[in-house]
């Protein structure tokens, strides 16, 4: 992307993002979410960064490796088990970085 | 009755423990703009007009593994549906606001000031609680800047090598562990990120957004199906 075109994709997202922000403090007392919306909406995140996570983690390569030498997938289940444990971003960051150096030097 | 600027430091004051989760999230939606190649002007410049972590640190790895940009949009709209949810669950308490202080209040709505606010108002309500939204948003906004740019300077000191973007995934897990409130939440997340390995062969990067929906669908699915058993456990 040129820089014209990457300060339009930027617009682009963030004119989208407002629009959700806006969305019902703007609509108040004119349109009702519906229920079946709100209910679906509830399963946004998990769903979402799973399908965000799990590919980064057994494609380190651009290609399917599920085997002990992928080292990104081992760095990662120690992890998730921090992810577990803390909900912490930055103690997941810490521990799933130094295994993955760890794991690198050997 | 409380005056508008009291409860606006009220609001700001009880964000502060939050913060300390904030500094690091948006130093890293810094650092890693600048490890998939943008220019500080541009990373700044995507924290002051996105402000949403989550979506732009989606769109930056999506971004270093060379998707179409149809896509990285997508992705980071359905991320960002959520705020729908803050956005109803907040606009009875502003009303009477006018659309001037509406709208900028809107864009700085994160998932840290509705945290705080809705946790405040469940015990009580103070007498301007849009300015009490208002403080906390506000606080949590010029925060999320200053570590932006703290972290986008930083970035400019990290070598490549050091397989930095690896903290793309980590962070996602933290987010997502986060989330998984109950069993459909956590099938949710199953079948989605299960589905977007299946997927992953599909063209222009197709199979995350198929996946995200795959991964809804069950958990509404999976919560229909126990609200029945309860009903019927009921009778």
């Amino acid at each position: 992307m040129n820089s014209f075109s990457i300060w339009l994709f930027f617009i682009i997202i963030a004119v989208g993002t407002f629009a959700l922000r806006f969305s019902f403090i703007y609509l108040f007392g004119k349109v009702d979410m519906p229920n079946w919306l709100r209910r679906a909406l509830r399963f946004v995140p998990a769903s979402v960064l799973a399908a965000l996570v799990f590919p980064a983690l057994t494609y380190p390569n651009g290609a399917l490796d599920l085997s002990l030498g992928n080292i990104r997938l081992l760095a990662g289940i120690g992890g998730a088990l921090v992810a577990w444990k803390t909900k912490n971003v930055l103690w997941t960051i810490a521990v799933g970085m130094i295994l993955l150096w760890v794991l690198q030097a050997f | 009755m409380k005056k508008t600027y009291q409860d606006f430091i009220a609001g700001a004051r009880d964000s502060i423990p939050i913060l300390l989760g904030v500094v690091p999230f948006a130093t890293i939606c810094g650092v890693a703009a600048i490890s998939v190649g943008l220019t500080p002007f541009e990373s700044i410049g995507m924290n002051m007009i996105v402000f949403a972590g989550a979506s732009q640190l989606a769109v930056l790895q999506l971004m270093g593994a060379g998707s179409p940009w149809l896509i990285m949009v997508l992705t980071a709209w359905v991320i960002n549906v959520r705020f729908t949810m803050y956005s109803a669950a907040l606009a009875p308490y502003l009303q009477k606001e006018p659309l001037f202080r509406k709208a900028p209040f809107a864009y700085m709505l994160s998932d840290q000031a509705f945290g705080v606010t809705m946790s405040r108002f469940s015990n009580q309500v103070p007498s301007n609680p849009a300015w009490y939204f208002y403080g906390s948003a506000a606080i949590i906004w010029a925060t999320w800047i200053a570590s932006a740019t703290v972290g986008t300077l930083l970035g400019t000191l990290i070598p490549e090598s050091w397989g930095l973007d690896f903290a793309f995934p980590l962070s996602f897990m933290a987010l997502m562990f986060a989330a998984l409130k109950d069993r459909p939440a956590v099938l949710a997340a199953l079948v989605g990120g299960l589905s977007a390995i299946l997927a992953k062969g599909l063209p222009y990067n197709l199979g995350l957004v198929l996946a995200a929906f795959l991964g809804i669908g069950a958990g509404v699915l999976a919560e229909n199906i126990s609200s029945e058993k309860a009903r019927g456990t009921a009778q």
